[in-house]
């Protein structure tokens, strides 16, 4: 049977994501440009039909703290926010990956810094890939750049979270929040049982049974030796992580001079860029990274050995541009094209960005 | 007679509740925190609800309550566990659900979550130990220190005029249509022991009913802070803390 095709934003596609694919709880506070997420949700009103908790907290604060109770009982919950509010949660977001628990939390970003602007923007790019909160921890990233995509990254989020016992964050933006697409809709997944849950996730709260001892969800360690090895363990889980999900796709890259790098809606524009680019019989090529954090280190280091320069496009004053020079080391020039406050750069702006090269 | 032969169930005129583990409490000798722990455990194992019951910590003296009570448990950011026990809550409706905070965590880092909380009328059990004080960090000024109690931040005694007077949250959530039964009560006599106890057995009962938050306050001793030895704190409690504290029921359930 042909998939359900519905006309959607961004931000309805991740609430509908969430409902379809057995989400237990979603917790948030308003805060353009991504209060649809939970008006729709509010609308759904999913409890009666799956089970679904949805729940307005009193601040992000409140809310990634919900988020941290309900991963703690192994249950697939999440929250959603735009840039000041995810500033708001990095506490918890730190220790929900001290903890090693599995959650969801979306950004759908702003113009900064301070309240900025409620304009999409790039620039929670450091804040999300390199730590964020406190500690050494990394947030596994995923960075759509469709409304599918959006709807997609909730499934494969909580998969990622549950395979890895650590936060996902889907580093969006208000384009992508705010735009219509058409979306191909999955049936519903049933929610775990709490049977499955208890078989599955033998850390979780559950209520002690005789049979075990009381489990403790943690991120305390007073004595050093043990944090170290603490602190270790989630080095090597990282590792693994690092060598397991790197995602990323490419565009026209077999013949081009000059490959742009760039990820969500810098990369659907960038898509236009090599149509204009190519016209003027210039060989521009791109490689979309879909995780940001893992980053496509690898074949970006490989496709740097084939072209003359490359050109990362993003809306913030250049942070991955960062990421890609370690990943290419000095082997071609590497320059950042950017707008930022908000402002989405123009295919045309960025093919004369290409021919300073 | 032999020792073991005494050693009988029908003989035992005390013993500590199974529901507290093997762990040595690292609470200063004669703080309160062990006596409240031990009445939770017992309530616990005596309504028959360990493998119902998850427990939220604090960050604060009590931070690692998790290690004493054989039931799951999860340690919460400062301030954050009314948030935590609100989802746990809201994810396993039947279970018995309750946080443990003191007053830092609950009355000052976490006011907004301990209002909203109650607020929102979670069907939880909210423990708060109140002795004024942050223990913890090394006795510093909480948002209960009495006027003019030195504390190693307000060396010469509190000022109410540069910090305001102690915060009774207890009276504020009282009146919030959310709370259910809001009580304060203190473990420094057996008497009073055994008073507290049973308002805990009554908060823990309330959860089956789903009418909002239980909330028990209990004024409890920093011997270590508050500089004193535990006899002469539990004096100063008494004639101090409970003028400005006074024990007793401050919302009960309605006969319906």
């Amino acid at each position: 049977m042909a998939k359900e095709i519905r006309l959607m934003k961004g931000n309805e596609a991740i609430a509908e994501g969430a409902i379809r694919c057995g989400c237990d709880g979603y917790f948030g506070y308003p805060i353009t440009p991504q209060s649809e997420i939970l008006e729709y949700l509010t609308v759904q009103n999913p409890y009666p039909k799956t089970g679904m908790v949805v729940l307005q907290a009193e601040s992000e604060t409140a809310s990634i703290n919900m988020v941290y109770g309900g991963a703690a009982c192994a249950k697939k919950v999440m929250t959603s926010s735009s840039s000041p509010g995810i500033s708001l949660m990095q506490e918890g977001l730190s220790y929900i990956a001290g903890a090693e628990l599995p959650a969801l939390c979306v950004n759908v970003v702003r113009g900064g810094p301070g309240l900025g602007t409620i304009q999409p923007s790039q620039a929670d790019y450091f804040q999300t890939v390199k730590g964020g909160g406190h500690g050494d921890y990394k947030l596994i990233t995923l960075a759509p750049a469709s409304v599918q995509e959006m709807y997609d990254f909730v499934g494969l989020g909580f998969d990622l979270a549950f395979k890895y016992r650590n936060p996902v964050m889907i580093l969006s933006d208000g384009l992508i929040g705010q735009v219509m697409e058409k979306v191909e809709i999955d049936d519903y997944k049933p929610r775990w049982t709490d049977e499955y849950i208890a078989e599955k996730f033998p850390w979780a709260m559950i209520g002690k049974p005789a049979s075990r001892g009381h489990n403790i969800v943690t991120s305390l360690e007073l004595d050093s030796a043990k944090q170290e090895q603490v602190n270790l363990r989630l080095q090597a889980k990282y590792k693994v992580c690092e060598e397991n999900e790197v995602r990323y796709e490419t565009f026209q890259v077999e013949d081009a001079d000059i490959l742009l790098v760039a990820y969500g809606s810098s990369a659907r524009i960038c898509q236009k860029v090599i149509e204009l680019a190519r016209a003027e019989g210039l060989k521009v090529g791109l490689l979309r990274p879909i995780t940001l954090w893992p980053f496509p280190t690898k074949p970006i280091n490989e496709l740097s050995k084939k072209v003359k320069g490359i050109l990362t496009v993003e809306m913030s004053a250049g942070q991955m541009v960062e990421d890609v020079r370690l990943s290419v080391g000095c082997a071609v020039p590497v320059k950042h094209y950017g707008r930022f406050g908000g402002i989405i750069p123009t295919p045309t702006e960025i093919v004369e960005a290409i021919k300073t090269f | 007679m032999t020792r073991e032969e005494i050693i009988k169930p029908e003989n035992l005129v005390y013993r500590r509740t199974p529901v507290l583990t093997d762990n040595v409490m690292h609470y200063c000798p004669g703080c309160g925190h062990g006596t409240v722990h031990r009445l939770i455990a017992e309530v616990i194992e005596e309504m028959g609800i360990q493998d119902k019951t998850i427990g939220v910590a604090p960050v604060g003296c009590s931070v690692l309550a998790y290690n004493y009570f054989d039931v799951d448990f999860v340690e919460a950011a400062h301030g954050r566990a009314p948030a935590v026990a609100t989802a746990i809550k809201r994810l396993h409706k039947n279970h018995f659900v309750f946080t443990y905070q003191g007053d830092g965590d609950l009355a000052a880092i976490g006011t907004g979550e301990t209002i909203h909380a109650c607020n929102r009328g979670e069907n939880i059990v909210i423990i708060f130990v109140n002795n004024g004080i942050y223990g913890m960090t090394g006795g510093q000024m909480a948002p209960t220190t009495l006027p003019n109690m030195k504390t190693a931040t307000s060396p010469y005694g509190r000022d109410v005029e540069l910090m305001g007077p102690p915060l009774k949250i207890t009276e504020l959530v009282a009146q919030l249509p959310g709370t259910y039964y809001v009580t304060r009560q203190a473990v420094y006599t057996p008497a009073l022991v055994r008073k507290a106890k049973k308002a805990i057995r009554l908060a823990f009962e309330n959860q089956k009913l789903n009418k909002g938050v239980s909330f028990v306050e209990i004024v409890s001793n920093c011997n270590s802070g508050w500089k004193l030895t535990p006899v002469k704190s539990n004096e100063w409690l008494e004639e101090n803390m409970l003028p400005f504290y006074p024990l007793g029921d401050i919302k009960v359930p309605t006969q319906e």
